[in-house]
């Protein structure tokens, strides 16, 4: 089914100019995201994955600065969109879920109030019309007694409960992509379960699109359909969660699977990759993982690698050709 | 020696010393203030008279204008005072006087303050209110008044005292009302480093609450004292200057630049404007660049603006 | 068996979370306490893990610190080698028992004084105890630390701000080990590193465990993380134990509902597709806790019984359970 993808980045690059000199903290990221289909951004601390949601809403820090590519929705850029314009897009056709229910509320407004404004700022309703739906995005969030809550303040609510309300107001628009930046992190497990159920359901229900970004596999191999794995500000790894997860081709993608523990097996030592991630200022040449990848050789020290097609899954790796890893 | 210059290259490598750098305002009252605090330590040798010499006074130079005005004299830059006395170097031992005042009653007041501030953090409890009990009575009352009313205390109780006495009393006057905010904010900053897994993983191994306040707290909340103190020695200064002025402050045997401009203050009408003005300027130099410094160091050190 | 290296008895711990004396009296509040620790017991053997896991405000991490002595407990005691730590702790020998015991704490950002070298950050513990002399043997056994978790000798001369997160729990391990410790409680020690440097650390605990023969208390809310470090486990909720079994137990046949539903509700990568029921509710407010079995609002096994009677301990096979539903055969 080959439609017109949702979202379309294209050949990425985000630098931070800073007193050191210029760093690149994402290089050259290409990747698409269908109507309605959930993406999984997976990576460790300074990898870039937040900072790709973060290009993509439009609210990159300064002096954080888009240095390069298209980021392009429903076909039209919006990477290059003066501020307004890029106001009017955020809210109504991206919608933001980031990791702390606790800020991403203001503490002197009711939930419900935030919510109308919310509504009325992008659609055309009445107050009436917007109160309702406001209600209705409560109850199917899952808040129970939504119309008496929906006067409260955020405090009066619990973590878990603070986050179903973020999920509310982020699909309050009605918008075709939601970006989830650490939606579960600072949630308990139990919670956790429910507000991944909750996400998925209510994105198949409204068709909405998903990019969640997060550093937990687990939440993504219960959520997404496909998943991107980064590493040192580049994509390294894309395809169906499945093959990622089970058949991953690159060394990174394998080292990580294979330094989770296990919840179905005892291992005596976890798989461990030795080193660290690069700073920003010293990225190696040629391929990012070569000092740390077990089957580096010469050509990885000096090229660095585009996503190659790898049988199910497409990865940056000389390791790959002819649709197929070569052996080590 | 080692562990200075590794201090020393850890400085001009780090974030403070590029801020300052690139920061035009705080070059300019660096400068300005290091040329000033210069010229009042070493008053004895940059100035070009010692006004308080009485042999070198010399009567019929009195109340000189300005070089720059007719009937100045080259030898008398900024003009001469009534008893011929140079106003330029009546300025900079002025200025010494002003700074060594201002500079200790910070000082007292940033100890006494810290102190407090650690005890209150660390202790907690009925220790705690009662220091900040003491500190919120200390600040309903206007420093110039406890400052007044202590020399006040002071002279009657020593009516004959001679200078260092009364200088003592002085810092002492300023210092009180200062501690106060030293205290609160170190308080603050206590009670957060206090729960930091450091603190615990020392308090695990066994040592001491006053090793730990000393050795461990204490380094981490120095910080806003620095920026504090900084900006209070300009108002320590004023705070002289005013009780100077109005007579209380320094004895009048070394006048601070408080005294010159209350003395100017009585020729200000006849029109020579240059006895109280130009100790003016000087005295709003020093607090402007000392100000200006201090608002500088304050945002360099904040880690959320770099 | 021998005796247990660390025996805990009916701990308990109560906060007193009460408004000031002032605004208590013109607002008319009662006063409020929360029993973070509620009569906990139990029991680890020398060179085992018991891992203690749990959810937010089950009182694991007030455990911890009170079995470091970090806290004093408001009941119960806690015996380190046969001896009441709260009475040693408070005599003369107080420094030599806190040389047996070290903790290893969650955020690495803030384990380590930012303002000292880590040269003396590991070497506090020697000075205090007075264990070594001389700055030249310090400065070996400093280095030999740093070795021993895989940092180099070197890096004794650095600050904190210069080293990652997973290296920075490394130093804090070095730190841990310097009076050669034999009991380490580890609170959440890799909760805040990604997972590969989770990986790394991981595997220096259990080597060091392996090595020294060390016994852990393991705090930590990844049940994965669990099954890979410990030999026993205890599961908390709202400061009491409701489980807990050697591991292989407490995995493959979960008795009590609370570890049934945690078992159920972690998105686990090798295992997604299965199906699983997401757990009902949220954990209480710690203020208000429900009487009877504090888990009964979210049980889908609750009766009468377990809404006014709190129920007992019980041990079975050497599995220790506190459900009404376990004991009467329900479930």
């Amino acid at each position: 089914m080959s439609m017109t993808p949702l979202l379309e980045v294209r050949h990425l690059r985000v630098e931070f100019p800073s007193r050191r000199g210029t760093l690149l903290a994402l290089d050259d990221i290409s990747f698409s995201i269908a109507p309605g289909e959930v993406l999984g951004v997976v990576g460790e601390s300074g990898a870039g994955k937040s900072l790709t949601g973060s290009a993509i809403i439009g609210l990159l820090d300064p002096p954080g600065r888009i240095a390069g590519g298209e980021i392009l929705l429903a076909g039209q850029r919006i990477d290059n969109l003066p501020y307004e314009q890029m106001r009017a897009i955020r809210g109504r056709k991206i919608g933001a879920i980031f990791q702390d229910p606790l800020t991403s509320l203001n503490p002197l407004y009711t939930i419900g109030r935030q919510l109308i404004e919310t509504i009325r700022t992008h659609l055309p309703v009445s107050d009436e019309q917007a109160r309702a739906r406001a209600i209705k995005l409560l109850q199917e969030t899952g808040i129970p007694a939504a119309e008496q809550r929906i006067e409260q303040y955020p405090h009066q609510f619990s973590g878990g409960m603070r986050q179903r309300v973020v999920i509310a107001l982020a699909l309050a628009a009605e918008p075709q992509l939601i970006v989830a930046d650490e939606p579960t992190t600072a949630l308990d497990v139990s919670i956790q379960a429910q507000i991944i159920s909750l996400i998925r359901r209510l994105c198949k229900e409204h068709g909405t699109a998903v990019m969640l970004v997060t550093h937990d596999m687990g939440v993504i191999a219960e959520t997404c359909d496909r998943v991107a794995v980064m590493y040192a500000g580049r994509i390294v790894e894309v395809g169906p969660v499945a093959d990622v997860i089970h058949r991953p081709s690159h060394p990174y993608t394998v080292g990580l699977m294979g330094s989770i523990p296990a919840m179905d097996e005892d291992r005596e030592r976890l798989l461990q990759i030795d080193g660290a991630m690069p700073r920003l200022d010293a990225v190696p040449k040629g391929c990012a993982f070569n000092p740390r990848c077990p089957q580096v050789f010469e050509r990885c020290r000096h090229e660095r690698p585009d996503l190659i097609d790898a049988g199910p899954t497409r990865a940056a790796c000389w390791l790959v050709t002819d649709g197929q890893r070569r052996a080590a | 020696m080692s562990a200075a210059t590794g201090a020393l290259t850890r400085f001009f490598d780090g974030d403070v010393w590029h801020s300052f750098r690139s920061t035009p305002v705080a070059i300019a009252a660096a400068v300005v203030a290091f040329a000033l605090v210069f010229c009042a330590l070493f008053a004895g040798w940059v100035a070009p008279h010692n006004p308080f010499d009485l042999a070198t006074l010399e009567l019929s130079d009195a109340r000189l204008p300005p070089a720059w005005i007719d009937g100045g004299s080259a030898k008398y830059l900024l003009g001469t005072d009534d008893q011929g006395r140079d106003i330029l170097s009546a300025l900079m031992y002025g200025a010494r006087i002003s700074l060594l005042v201002g500079v200790a009653s910070v000082l007292l007041s940033v100890v006494v303050g810290v102190g407090l501030g650690l005890l209150s953090g660390f202790a907690g409890g009925k220790t705690d209110a009662f220091i900040m009990r003491v500190c919120d009575v200390m600040l309903s009352f206007p420093s110039i008044l406890i400052a007044l009313l202590i020399d006040g205390v002071g002279r009657a109780m020593f009516p004959n005292a001679h200078d260092t006495l009364a200088f003592t009393v002085l810092v002492f006057a300023i210092a009180l009302p200062g501690w106060v905010q030293y205290a609160r904010t170190v308080r603050g900053s206590t009670l957060v480093e206090r729960n930091k897994e450091y603190v615990q993983a020392a308090r695990v191994t066994g040592v001491s609450s006053l090793r730990i306040m000393r050795r461990h707290v204490l380094p981490n909340v120095l910080g806003p004292v620095l920026v504090l103190a900084t900006i209070q020695v300009a108002t320590a200064i004023l705070t002289e200057a005013t009780l100077s002025f109005l007579g209380v402050g320094v004895p009048p045997t070394q006048p601070s630049l408080g005294t010159l401009i209350r003395v100017g203050n009585d020729f200000l009408f006849s029109g020579e404007w240059w006895i109280t003005i130009f100790p003016g300027l000087m005295l709003v130099l020093i607090a402007l660049s000392v100000n200006l410094l201090g608002d500088w160091l304050r945002d360099a050190l904040n880690p959320r603006l770099r | 068996m021998s005796n247990p290296l660390v025996e805990v008895r009916d701990l308990a711990k109560t906060f007193d979370v009460s408004a000031p004396w002032l605004n208590r009296v013109v607002e008319r509040k009662p006063r409020q306490f929360v029993h973070a620790v509620d009569g906990v017991s139990f029991a680890i053997q020398r060179g085992k893990t018991l891992a203690l896991v749990g959810e937010s405000g089950c009182g694991k991490s007030t455990v911890a610190r009170l079995l470091v002595g970090l806290y004093g407990s408001s009941a119960g005691h806690v015996r380190f080698d046969g001896q009441d730590t709260s009475v040693v702790l408070k005599s003369a020998d107080a420094l030599k028992l806190r040389r047996r015991m070290q903790m290893i704490f969650q955020d690495p950002y803030a384990s380590l004084n930012p303002r000292w070298r880590v040269s003396d950050i590991v070497a506090e513990p020697l000075r205090e105890h007075g264990l070594l002399e001389g700055d030249e043997a310090i400065e070996r056994r400093v280095g030999d630390l740093l070795q021993s978790v895989g940092l180099a000798r070197a890096d004794a001369l650095k600050f904190p701000h210069q080293f990652s997160g997973g290296q920075r729990q490394r130093i804090s391990i070095a730190r841990a080990l310097a009076t050669q410790p034999e009991f380490l409680v580890c609170d959440e020690p890799t909760s805040a590193l990604d997972v590969s440097v989770q990986a790394q650390v991981l595997n220096i605990m259990k080597d060091l465990q392996r090595r020294h023969g060390l016994t852990y208390l393991f705090i930590s809310h990844n049940l994965a993380v669990v099954r890979h470090v410990a030999d026993d486990v205890g599961v908390m909720y709202l400061g009491r134990l409701v489980e807990a079994a050697p591991k292989s137990e407490l995995f493959a046949r979960p008795r009590h509902p609370y570890t049934r539903m945690l078992l159920d509700a972690i998105p686990d990568i090798h295992m997604s597709g299965r199906a699983r029921t997401p757990v009902q509710g949220e954990v209480p407010n710690p203020l208000n806790p429900p009487g009877g079995c504090s888990f009964h609002p979210r049980c889908p096994h609750a009766n009468e019984r377990c809404r006014g009677e709190r129920p007992q301990q019980l041990t079975r096979n050497g599995i220790r359970i506190a459900c009404h539903a376990v004991e009467e055969g329900r479930i």
